[in-house]
């Protein structure tokens, strides 16, 4: 069910939430933490949805946050989406109207679980320094997505400029399931490592952090490839005793071959925004092997183009 | 710092401690069920295999061995366990990780104690390592009936299955019940342990997998508020409660002759009571925490009286849940003069500074009110000078209790004044749930016990020694109860036997309604 509250202020807001709650019996705080969506009007459906999925393992508030015409008289337009709704936490989505929609942040602290972690998500473009946006400001956990930025890999490297702890990127989540992969293949003995190859569709900046990753877990040059995609199409660990090569080109099943054994198909399906959502809410510290590899990823590119500007 | 670059060798330079999103995966290896065509290898066994694949958390190099009499083909089991994990699984069906999964897919015709089938067996798990690349690791899964471990450990041995080559291992899993007294418990565990050495033997309690027994340590250990709380200072007495709704149904052959205190105490109660009862571990290793729990185990005191610090019971006939039901010995396959209990309580004591004097209460029964399993902590009363007797007369025990089936969960019971002019005290109760929200996604016990096996972890596996101390405490009073005749019947749908609610009453004490 779904309670609509037009031209509202936090204060009614918070109010029909208690309300709620004690219409249900009791006041059972089941909640960990508090999602806020930062995003638009055409994102915000799929947006809550992914949330609302995720949340059936992390039950939060979510509070969807979508600006409206920047012209208008401020308001606040409110829908409450109530328990069992969806999922077994809650969803408020606020349409801020004119100026408001610059101060955020105003709306949201009123409406935090109390004492809990509030995670910050942007499904669209997100800010460049997302430790110093109003709302990131509020938040722990800051996610953004530079896949959905217009030229996705400076997008990724002008944050990572601006990294504070407790940032994280949707390109390092979805990876993670490939460099599971990768891993367990090492988890056994296998030759010493010289070279490495990531081929990815263009502007997929997720590859870049898996070449980055490579790169300093292994410390070997690690060639970034282009094809065409979908998403990460195969990596290549060149060892002495042979190539370990993960190659997937429908984005579902993957092969994997190793030297001296048989190929072997691996079920290896790109992530849907909700379990990747699902995964970044599980650990709410920051992720310090991102940080590395991104930073990693960061100082590579500055030294690739500086000679290139030098020579100029 | 980064760590040393070595690749192949441990540590696998992939792999960093800072690196928390990657999850433990299983190395190569073959799972090899007996007993197949039962109804957990069906319900359980098969679905959270694929569950566990659809979580990325088996290898690529996994196969799966079914050993039955039926006259299947591959594609027979094949399909049947396409079936299972239709039904079952838990999460939803992605045909990818089916058909990866189903390439390692195997079946092997026989009788147990024919060495023909356990040749044919020894070549198809190393047709799969050449094949699929498991690595020469095995693990029999021997979900059987005890009396038929000695044939099937015999055949391992003989077919030359049982023994490691390498570095490749052997694993062997076994399920309860471990022997019906500590002799039993005994020859059953040198039967196996004349194969496989005790590191390579798993024994499933399926209880130990669940989220909410793992979390007993989490809230005991990771928090600062309950610690302070848990000792006989503030304890006044425990009760550990595991009531089934359900009769013995189709399990009557087997139920007849080992009662409830075999089939529940021994193994899940008193483990309940090791978790609620043992010191903290140094740390979460295997090791660490059996040892603990050994301790537990061998201070556990009986009552001098049997006759009084214990009660057993038969359900009667009698209406539950808006039907009428029979009693036991009108279910089929039971005899007409069965002194078979089918409700089990005890007192004990647990003989450590922690827990002297302190009664642990442990029941367990069928046919009872509802279906529920949960540990509570009865706190003492104050000594209420301020409030008058009048004041708190609504008002019990404060109370912590530990939810594990169903509706998992934590309950705390205070008192709290009633709004109105006068001091009135009531009893309230602050509650947190796991069901309602993590449980969906939370794993079922045997994915998690599955993966623990496949990556040789063994925290959650009791050891022979923590089997052999609880029959030496079940031992007497099963021998106690042997000589009094026909237990006491009490009516379907009820909590049990008057002569339990006695037990408690002597003591000025009650048991929970749950």
């Amino acid at each position: 069910m779904t309670m609509y509250l037009p031209r509202t202020d936090t204060s009614q807001i918070t109010e029909a939430l208690a309300q709620e709650r004690h219409s249900i019996g009791g006041g059972a705080m089941n909640m960990v933490l508090t999602l806020v969506i930062v995003t638009d009007e055409a994102d915000h459906y799929d947006a809550v949805r992914a949330a609302t999925e995720a949340g059936r393992e992390h039950p939060s508030r979510i509070i969807a946050v979508i600006r409206r015409d920047p012209d208008a008289e401020p308001a606040i337009d409110a829908e409450i989406r109530r328990p069992g709704t969806s999922g077994p936490g809650e969803a408020l989505l606020l349409r801020l109207y004119g100026p408001l929609g610059g101060h955020a942040d105003s709306v949201i602290t009123p409406l935090l679980v109390p004492d809990a972690p509030v995670v910050a998500w942007w499904p669209g473009a997100g800010p460049a320094e997302p430790a110093a946006d109003p709302v990131g400001r509020l938040a722990h956990r800051r996610i953004t997505d530079a896949l959905r930025a217009p030229d996705p890999l400076p997008d990724l490297l002008g944050r990572i400029a601006h990294y504070r702890p407790g940032d994280t990127d949707l390109t390092w989540t979805r990876l993670t399931p490939w460099r599971s992969m990768l891993a367990s293949t090492m988890d056994h003995p296998s030759g010493w490592v010289t070279a490495a190859e990531v081929q990815a569709e263009d502007h997929y900046p997720s590859a870049d952090l898996l070449a980055a990753w490579l790169s300093q877990q292994l410390d070997v040059e690690v060639e970034r490839t282009v094809s065409n995609g979908p998403g990460i199409t195969g990596t290549r660990l060149v060892t002495e005793d042979g190539d370990i090569a993960l190659r997937r080109h429908d984005g579902r099943v993957a092969t994997l071959s190793r030297p001296g054994q048989p190929d072997q198909a691996v079920a290896l399906a790109r992530r849907r925004a909700s379990e990747a959502l699902a995964e970044e809410l599980r650990r709410l510290d920051p992720d310090l092997m991102y940080e590395r590899t991104a930073t990693f990823l960061r100082d590579k590119a500055l030294k690739d183009t500086a000679p290139a500007e030098a020579g100029r | 710092m980064k760590e040393p670059v070595m690749p192949g060798a441990t540590p696998n330079p992939l792999r960093s401690e800072l690196d928390r999103r990657l999850p433990r995966v299983a190395g190569p290896s073959v799972l090899v069920l007996f007993g197949v065509t039962g109804d957990l290898a069906r319900k359980k066994l098969l679905p959270a295999i694929y569950d566990l694949a659809n979580r990325g958390l088996l290898p690529p190099g996994f196969g799966l061995v079914g050993f039955a009499r039926r006259d299947w083909e591959h594609q027979d089991f094949a399909k049947e366990a396409y079936e299972a994990v239709r039904e079952h699984a838990r999460t939803p069906f992605r045909e990818d990780v089916w058909r990866q999964l189903s390439e390692g897919v195997r079946f092997v015709q026989g009788e147990l104690h024919d060495d023909e089938a356990f040749d044919t067996l020894a070549e198809t798990v190393r047709d799969l390592d050449a094949s699929r690349g498991t690595g020469g690791n095995y693990a029999f899964y021997l979900s059987l009936p005890p009396k038929l471990f000695p044939t099937v450990v015999k055949q391992l041995k003989r077919s030359g299955l049982a023994e490691p080559r390498d570095d490749s291992w052997r694993r062997v899993i076994i399920e309860k019940p471990f022997g019906h007294d500590l002799e039993s418990a005994k020859e059953l565990n040198a039967v196996v342990d004349d194969v496989f050495p005790p590191q390579s033997v798993f024994r499933i309690d399926h209880y130990l997998g669940k989220e909410t027994v793992q979390n007993i340590m989490a809230l005991r250990f990771a928090n600062t508020l309950f610690e302070p709380l848990w000792n006989r200072d503030l304890v006044d007495h425990v009760q550990i409660t595991m009531a089934e709704d359900i009769g013995v149904g189709g399990r009557a052959g087997y139920y007849d002759g080992i009662g409830a205190a075999r089939d529940v105490i021994q193994n899940h109660l008193l483990q309940l009571l090791a978790l609620v009862a043992m010191e903290e571990p140094v740390s979460f290793s295997a090791d660490a925490i059996r040892a603990e729990k050994e301790k537990v185990l061998s201070a556990v005191r009986l009552p001098d009286d049997l006759a009084a610090g214990t009660a057993r019971g038969q359900y009667a006939p009698g209406w539950q849940g808006g039907a009428e039901v029979g009693g036991y010995l009108q279910e089929q396959g039971i005899p007409d003069d069965s002194t078979t209990e089918t409700y089990a309580a005890l007192r004990l004591e647990v003989n450590t500074r922690r827990w002297a004097g302190v009664p642990f209460y442990l029941r367990t029964g069928k046919r009872l009110g509802r279906r529920v399993t949960e540990v509570a902590l009865a706190f003492r009363r104050t000594p209420n000078q301020v409030f008058s007797q009048v004041d708190t007369e609504d008002m019990g025990q404060n109370a912590l209790v530990l939810r594990i089936q169903p509706d998992e969960g934590v309950t705390m019971r205070f008192g709290s004044k009633v709004p109105g002019a006068a001091m009135e005290v009531r009893d309230v109760t602050m509650d947190f749930t796991y069901g309602q929200s993590f449980t969906e996604a939370s794993p079922e016990a045997y994915e998690r016990l599955i993966l623990d096996v496949l990556i040789g972890d063994p925290p959650l596996f009791p050891r022979q020694q923590e089997v052999e101390l609880s029959w030496e405490i079940l031992d007497p009073v099963e021998e106690f109860w042997a000589g009094q005749g026909r237990p006491e019947p009490y009516t379907s749908g009820t909590w049990g036997p008057e002569s339990s609610d006695a037990m408690l009453a002597r003591e000025g004490r009650q048991w929970r309604r749950p």
